[in-house]
């Protein structure tokens, strides 16, 4: 069976069947584009029980030729960290479509676009991580983008076309000189033994060490805009503040995962030499953004560009996690982009709601909300304490693997790293404690709490954040043999302990 | 040698071009002798005929490859006919457009304004010389890339030019700015006329002869004088940069496009392209193909000015046809890099290239012409703002287009702008590449610019409509737009058909 294929036709099917919806049947659009989400993520499911975790070639392979005089083919396949952010992908969808539910009320146009939008985009997300051939993953990688730039402009809200065009126009920048780099790897192929994106195959091509740096930056810096990591942000707050809270939860939770996936996928297995030369810099950009954005975080007066900076910095330990080049490293990096994914959902839905309910997004506005609507503040309350990866919660899991995996080979980074996660602390309870202690401020007497659809919405996000803290095993189970194959693929191995064998006398 | 050799012609193989000419000489006598009831509905039937009977004939001889067909002096082979083919299915498109006669002075030869233009439009008269005139300037085009030797060269060019300079004075609204532009146009053609017949003489002084075969053989013997062949090579060049609108030879081009009635202007800008670029290609692949370190550098250095003086000055546009102009211009840019790349790589990108850029083009102006208020269209782009709440289809399918032209995956510009410029890549010159995919980012920015007017800005009342299109122009737009997604989407078949057709024969 064509799992993937499969689940790709499937939004697509459910896009057609919204746009295909008469006026009179204009109130099953939101039903039917929340069916269609959930058929994927249980079709979704049902594939990934069938992955076989030991093996670490690439499984549920499809192969058609699409451009042949290319060398280019529709190839699909995943291995374990395509199938947890596939999983990713799919769950987020049905409960941004479910928690967002009003939202495209709001928008230049209609219901029935912002469904047909939202459910391209997914096909797009499995799309972009299920190829293996980096034409096809090309494709997909820019192709995303108009649906997005479409959401962020269409149903924002204030500065909306100004950020998505700013959105728009950083990602095609980091894309064309991706462009470049692909073109070079297809004509290098040319000469070796016939055109092919393949990545495998690629990952064989010999070249000149300077080539090789040359085209790991073509393809680094399209993924450290879209990660985004430090200096190449500055489009995610204005991005992240203009959406609505269910594009930005797809925005920071799938899309900005594109980066660190792409980073593990194709710089490190397309480029291990290169790699090995810039990792000093990419840890020194990746401490930065941990810093920087956490700074930045503590900083800001508006609560969706306050997510938006705390991500910049959990990026930052994503990015630092990967070129730690350790195996525990890149088990951390790839279940942070999973908690990433969840905790950030949860913030910024819960944020979302406050929003809508209070009219203004100011930090300032709120507070005392935890005597009004205490439903809601609580669910903010875990949300962040996720985001500062309390032990217990899902995040701490993947953070502390990150840091004790850098600590191994960079004491230094991991080191300032560890900082990070001081400011965390700060950049969670100063707006916890503004928002949801103190006495109730003005204007926020009549706001109601929680309603069912969003209690909904929100409990498995918080049940996920909650069971992947006490027991991440299942996922890691999946994770790190993956890990462990990336890592010696790319020539590394991991620096053994330097005990001596007094520490039990 | 004094016995008269009578020429033998291959009358299968110049089919396509006779066909054409046949349809035009039909349209003059309709004009002479038909009444003007059944003017335009004959006009019309007899142009579609005509180019469908040329694309047919072209499609008939695809196979067959002859440098004889014409006493030497056309080459049909497969870069012919594909550039051919694809001429003719952009004129079909074009004529699409061109058959709404609302675009058109209905007396040319009266002054603008005068009580005499004012007669003829309440008579409710019709200009239908411009079928015969388009046909004219099709037949020039579908010789132009054909030509082998630099007489037949310029009689093609002079034979699609000067049809276009009268076509592009013919605007029914701002008469006074399209024969400016027809001027204009005249003008510099004629220029460059003379360079290109300068450069001819010059080759003609370096190799004994004007044959495109005789220059080459001259080039790889290598006996002759280098700085006259430089000259030449360098006056034949500003000649076809000119017609392809490449800087500092693209002066005329926005005032142009903005001037001419906006069939004229898709036609113009699609066709000619398609043809300049053709010869173009034969000539640097054949005749200069081993001379190439003299021209390369000049054509690099020509090609990163275009593609990024292009992208640059189309953001300070406010009109949609110079913006279309200036973008046109970015492209020419591109294309040269197919030109510069010398490999068959570089000549079956460009193919394809020149049919996806010519087809979305056609199709992009097509819906310049739906945008009008009550004096006619409205091409300001400040008055297309909010297209997108009015009327949402229209405006979706030019934002296609637009995508399309910024190269956007899944659509044919994306796979064009990626064979080309990996053909250039491969003929190891990786500075271009670099320069090219910098203003394809700049230039994305301008496209996106006008989605954005278009879809994220409130409309403002007017008075802007987006009229109902006839038929016509309706499967004009259509038919572009479903080629520019087919091409983007699966683009293997029309690959495969170019790559086993792309070899020049000489």
């Amino acid at each position: 069976m064509n799992w993937l294929t499969t689940l790709m036709a499937l939004p697509l099917l459910g896009a057609l069947v919204i746009a295909a919806l008469p006026k009179s049947m204009s109130n099953k659009v939101k039903p039917v584009a929340l069916a269609t989400t959930l058929v994927v993520a249980g079709a979704t499911i049902a594939m990934a029980v069938g992955f076989q975790r030991d093996n670490v070639d690439m499984q549920f392979v499809e192969v058609h030729s699409w451009i042949p005089s290319f060398g280019i083919s529709y190839a699909l396949g995943v291995d374990a960290i395509a199938l947890v952010l596939i999983l990713l992908s799919v769950l987020l969808a049905p409960i941004v479509v479910l928690a967002g539910w009003n939202e495209p009320n709001g928008g230049r146009w209609g219901v029935k676009t912002f469904y047909v939008l939202m459910l391209v985009l997914e096909t797009m997300m499995i799309g972009v991580f299920a190829a293996t051939d980096v034409f096809l993953f090309y494709v997909f990688f820019e192709a995303m983008l108009i649906p997005v730039y479409f959401l962020i402009g269409g149903y924002g809200t204030g500065e909306r076309a100004a950020a998505a065009v700013k959105f728009l126009l950083y990602s095609l920048f980091g894309g064309l000189l991706m462009l470049v780099s692909i073109i070079a790897l297809y004509v290098l192929s040319g000469e070796q033994g016939g055109h092919t994106f393949d990545t495998f195959a690629l990952s064989h091509l010999k070249m000149s060490s300077m080539t090789e740096n040359l085209l790991f930056l073509g393809f680094f810096i399209a993924f450290a805009i879209k990660a985004p990591v430090w200096p190449f942000h500055t489009w995610l707050p204005d991005a992240a503040a203009a959406a609505t809270p269910g594009t930005s939860v797809l925005l920071l939770g799938v899309l900005d995962k594109v980066g660190t996936f792409g980073m593990i996928r194709y710089c490190l297995t397309l480029f291990p030499n290169a790699t090995k030369t810039f990792t000093p810099v990419i840890l020194t950009l990746a401490v930065i953004s941990i810093i920087y954005g956490a700074f930045l975080a503590i900083g800001q007066k508006d609560i969706k560009r306050l997510i938006a900076f705390t991500s910049i910095s959990h990026f930052g330990f994503i990015t630092m996690g990967i070129f730690a080049m350790t195996s525990q490293g890149h088990s951390g990096a790839t279940l942070y982009m999973f908690n990433h994914g969840f905790s950030t959902a949860a913030l910024f839905l819960v944020a979302g709601w406050m929003i809508s309910r209070r009219g203004s997004s100011k930090i300032a506005d709120f507070g005392g909300l935890q005597r009004v609507t205490p439903v809601m503040a609580w669910t903010f309350f875990i949300a962040g304490m996720s985001s500062l990866a309390l032990p217990g919660l899902s995040s701490f899991v993947s953070e502390f693997l990150v840091l004790v995996g850098t600590y191994t080979r960079y004491p230094v980074a991991a080191v300032i790293g560890t900082f990070g996660i001081v400011l965390a602390a700060l950049y969670i309870l100063i707006p916890v404690q503004k928002a949801l202690h103190g006495p109730v401020t003005a204007g926020n007497e009549a706001l109601t709490d929680l309603n069912l659809r969003e209690k909904i919405a929100i409990a498995p996000v918080l049940a996920v954040i909650v069971a992947l803290g006490f027991y991440p095993s299942p996922l890691l189970n999946v994770i790190n043999p993956g890990a462990a194959h990336t890592i010696a693929n790319a020539g590394f191995t991991d620096p053994l302990p330097q005990i001596n064998g007094e520490v039990g006398k | 040698m004094n016995t008269f050799l009578s020429p033998v012609l291959n009358y299968s193989l110049l089919s396509p071009i006779l066909v054409v000419l046949g349809g035009a000489v039909i349209g003059v006598l309709i004009e002479a002798f038909a009444s003007r009831k059944v003017r335009p509905i004959a006009q019309l039937s007899v142009t579609f005929g005509t180019l469908l009977l040329a694309l047919i004939q072209v499609w008939r001889i695809r196979g067959q490859s002859s440098l004889s067909a014409a006493m030497g002096s056309v080459v049909i082979d497969g870069p012919t006919l594909l550039m051919q083919g694809s001429i003719l299915v952009i004129s079909l498109l074009a004529v699409g457009l061109i058959a709404d006669q609302e675009h058109f002075t209905a007396l040319a030869a009266a002054t603008p304004g005068s009580a005499e233009e004012h007669a003829s439009i309440q008579s409710g008269e019709q200009l239908t010389e411009i079928y015969p005139l388009t046909l004219f300037a099709v037949a020039g085009m579908l010789l132009f890339p054909a030509a082998n030797d630099l007489i037949t060269l310029f009689v093609a060019l002079e034979m699609l030019s000067l049809p276009l300079y009268l076509m592009a004075g013919l605007s029914r609204r701002r008469r006074v700015l399209s024969q400016e532009a027809a001027l204009k146009y005249f003008l510099l053609g004629a220029f460059s006329s003379a360079f290109f017949l300068f450069g001819a003489a010059y080759l003609y002084g370096y190799s004994g002869s004007v044959s495109l075969d005789g220059i080459r053989e001259s080039v790889i013997g290598g006996s002759g004088n280098d700085v006259i062949l430089l000259i030449g090579i360098a006056f034949l060049s500003i000649g076809l940069l000119f017609k392809v609108g490449a800087v500092p030879f693209h002066a005329w081009s926005p005032d142009v496009y903005q001037g001419a009635p906006t069939p004229v202007t898709a036609f113009m800008a699609a066709a000619t392209k398609v043809a300049a670029f053709g010869a173009m290609l034969r000539i640097f692949y054949t005749a200069f193909a081993n001379a190439y370190w003299e021209w390369r550098p000049m054509l690099t250095g020509i090609a990163i000015i275009t593609m990024f003086f292009g992208s640059v000055v189309a953001i300070a546009q406010r009109d949609i046809k110079r913006m279309l102009a200036y973008s046109s211009i970015a492209h020419a840019g591109f294309l040269l890099t197919g030109v510069i790349a010398l490999n068959k790589a570089g000549l079956e990108a460009s193919l394809f290239y020149l049919f996806a850029y010519g087809v979305a083009t056609v199709g992009a102006f097509g819906i310049v012409t739906l945008v009008r208020d009550s004096s006619g269209e409205v091409t300001d782009l400040k008055r297309w703002t909010g297209l997108g709440k009015r009327s949402p289809f229209v405006a979706s399918l030019f934002a296609a287009f637009l995508l399309a032209f910024a190269g956007i995956p899944l659509t044919s510009g994306f796979i064009g702008k990626f064979s080309i410029f990996s053909a250039a890549y491969e003929s190891g010159n990786h500075a271009i590449v670099l320069v090219g995919v910098l203003s394809s980012a700049i230039a994305a920015y301008f496209y996106i610019r006008v989605i954005v007017l278009m879809f994220f800005s409130d409309p403002v009342e007017d008075g802007t409509t987006v009229i109902i299109p006839s038929v016509l122009t309706w499967v004009t737009v259509l038919g572009s737009f479903a080629i520019t997604i087919f091409l983007g989407v699966f683009p293997t078949p029309f690959l495969n058909f170019i790559s086993s057709l792309a070899v020049f024969l000489r």
